[in-house]
């Protein structure tokens, strides 16, 4: 081939792209602003400024930040697998409650004396006639041993469950039911009271958490403070995985799986490393989750929940990275509005929210500039999605 | 069957994608063999002992009717397809019946779809970095930073494939004819020894027909390749010795020339 040689300027451009900084100097300062609100600002304009001024936080706004800021990093652990690699999971509820749950045994165990019965032992424990503690509450009065259980228990699952499902080259709806079915059966196990871990109760009342009260504002204030760290801190990781050469591996996994074998991939590592990252992320989330509601039931692990994971997701705009954080914040603020204002019609929205941004957004709230300005200058611009599907 | 040296034996694909193509060995003169080749499905031979050897540099063209088995043919050779029986080396030493799909590739085998595949939402230059020849596993691609040997290498790859001007197009915005130039600089980055190229031209305008002939004689050589195509006039242009499948095994094999003028492959393919 003698063909013209091409002046080559844009794939330095493309090579170039890999060493740019994670995001623009913009981006680091929102990041930075938000770190400084939820470190600073909301907890001393909840615990420092005195209830009745105009601007002091009320227990019940920073609580429901709190939650809906773990559901936040659930929505971007779904994004990674589903959004980036193609994977719909309708199991993630599982992770997020088993994340709770390992965490829910060392709050258990910190009740102390001070529960109902004043037993060493956790309520439930006492009314089920039960002596001591099941084997596999061993060592779960230490912070850092659930605290580490909080990580290997849902990527453990995930971890096994992902090396098999993906080495059988289960892909698509196949993959989705059966994580449907991994939820529901953990839900029907938790539910149980022999399992050991409160059965349709689950865990509550919980009294201190590190030695400090938990319903004390500035332990409140603390929780929220790491919260919200750890959502800027997933929302980083998310970033430096997507930019990362392994984050292009992910997206050619969801656009064509074969042409990536054919080119010297194996997928199942691919999947698995994302899979089991995306578990851990969800189970840190529902051990924040825990101490800040309350209470850790088997409701978490309904298929209903898992479902409403993806909603959120499409709804910010899968795919995208901050989309999902926008959609989880939009679904759980209008839910706590509704099930508050008209408790009956909250599915009713739901579902026709879900229908809508599946209809007319595409890209979920996210897709909504670009679709502004597509609007704005007719002809230009040509939506990839639709052509690479043809 | 014995373990071969070079190759870890792997179960179901779950294998890490690690195999050592040093160990291609092609000291008597053969890359690829095909010996006794069965593939049915259902009860319908898609291969019936098919016996087929492909030198090393060699072009060789595979025609013959629909259903005759090239397809399943490139299956068996990448792993997509494992034959029922019979045995597929690349090499002296590479078993190919024991390897993943992605393993294989490793070992230096490229493959170019019938349909051209390519990432539709990643740009031209990012499908040429993602099939680069590299460390595919999954902590050296978390980390992985392009060298300025590896840009230029691409830029090489897309001044050859004459896509130099769309670099940072996304590759779902190509027209068919350059979407098939960019796989096939997709199988360049993975330096193989030997090119599967299915249908490469079908879509393409004569004048890109032209310059695909010339740029597979150019590989010819360095590289193996075998062309399964429909366009006689294609094969002509390029083609060293011609097989002709028919029902699953090979039916004639020789110069163009020959083939063209025998009776048996006139009778069922040609003729028509």
């Amino acid at each position: 081939m003698n063909g013209p040689t091409p002046i080559l300027t844009l794939p330095l451009e493309g090579g170039g792209q890999t060493r740019a900084p994670l995001f623009a100097a913009r981006g680091w300062a929102a990041l930075l602003a938000f770190a400084l609100t939820v470190s600073v600002l909301v907890p001393v304009l909840f615990v420092v400024v005195p209830e009745g001024n105009p601007v002091h936080l009320s227990a019940y706004f920073v609580t429901l930040i709190g939650k809906i800021m773990c559901y936040c990093v659930v929505a971007l652990a779904m994004n990674l697998i589903w959004g980036y690699t193609g994977i719909l999971s309708l199991g993630h509820g599982v992770f997020f409650a088993l994340g709770g749950y390992a965490f829910g045994m060392y709050l258990m165990r910190m009740i102390g004396g001070e529960g109902q019965y004043q037993s060493d032992l956790p309520d439930f424990m006492v009314f089920l006639d039960w002596k001591a503690y099941p084997w596999y509450w061993s060592f779960t009065e230490h912070f850092l041993y659930s605290a580490l259980l909080v990580i290997l228990v849902p990527g453990i699952l995930a971890f096994v469950f992902g090396f098999f499902a993906f080495r059988s080259r289960i892909k698509g709806v196949y993959f989705s039911i059966i994580t449907q079915a991994l939820t529901f059966a953990f839900m029907l196990l938790f539910f149980r009271n022999d399992t050991g871990f409160g059965g349709n109760n689950g865990f509550t009342d919980f009294k201190r958490i590190l030695g400090f009260r938990i319903a004390e504002p500035e332990t409140r204030a603390a929780l929220f403070a790491v919260t919200g760290l750890y959502l800027a801190g997933v929302v980083v990781l998310s970033r430096a995985i997507i930019r990362s050469k392994l984050g292009r591996v992910l997206t050619a996994i969801r656009d064509s799986e074969t042409r990536l074998m054919f080119s010297g991939y194996n997928p199942l590592w691919y999947k698995l490393f994302v899979w089991t990252l995306s578990a851990v992320l969800c189970g840190i989330a529902g051990a924040l989750y825990v101490p800040q509601v309350g209470i850790i039931n088997p409701s978490e692990m309904s298929p209903a929940n898992s479902i409403e994971i993806a909603i959120w997701v499409a709804v910010g705009g899968r795919g995208t990275l901050l989309g999902p954080v926008f959609g989880a914040a939009l679904v759980n603020g209008a839910k706590s509005f509704f099930t508050q204002a008209y408790p009956e019609y909250w599915l009713f929205f739901l579902g026709l929210l879900f229908i809508l941004v599946t209809l007319f957004l595409p890209k979920g709230v996210a897709g909504i500039p670009a679709l502004l300005r597509r609007r704005a200058t007719p002809g230009t611009g040509m939506a990839l999605q639709e052509e690479g599907n043809k | 069957m014995s373990q071969l040296p070079g190759v870890r034996a792997i179960e179901g694909g779950s294998g890490l994608a690690r195999v050592a193509t040093a160990g291609l060995d092609i000291t008597h003169r053969a890359i690829l063999y095909l010996d006794d080749i069965t593939v049915s499905f259902d009860g319908f031979k898609a291969l019936n002992k098919l016996t087929l050897t492909v030198d090393a540099g060699e072009l060789r063209c595979v025609i013959g009717p629909n259903g005759a088995g090239k397809t399943t043919m490139m299956d068996v050779i990448t792993g997509k397809t494992r034959p029922d029986s019979g045995t597929v080396f690349f090499g002296q030493t590479i078993d190919l019946t024991r390897l993943s799909e992605a393993q294989i590739a490793h070992a230096g085998i490229g493959r170019k779809f019938q349909k051209p595949t390519v990432f539709e939402n990643h740009t031209v230059f990012e499908n040429l970095e993602l099939a680069m020849k590299a460390d595919k596993r999954v902590r050296a691609t978390l980390r992985a930073r392009l060298s300025s040997e590896q840009t230029d290498r691409i830029a090489d790859t897309l001044a050859m494939i004459q896509l130099g001007g769309e670099a940072g197009k996304l590759a779902g915005l190509l027209s068919h004819g350059q979407k098939q130039w960019l796989e096939i600089g997709m199988l360049l980055m993975q330096e193989p020894k030997l090119l599967l190229l299915d249908e490469p031209v079908a879509g393409m305008t004569d004048e890109e027909t032209e310059r695909t002939a010339e740029l597979f004689k150019s590989l010819a050589g360095q590289h193996s390749v075998i062309v399964v195509e429909h366009d006689m006039e294609f094969i002509a242009r390029i083609a060293d010795i011609v097989t002709v499948l028919h029902e699953g095994s090979v039916l004639a094999e020789g110069p163009l020339n020959q083939i063209k003028s025998d009776e048996r492959v006139i009778e069922v393919y040609l003729g028509r």
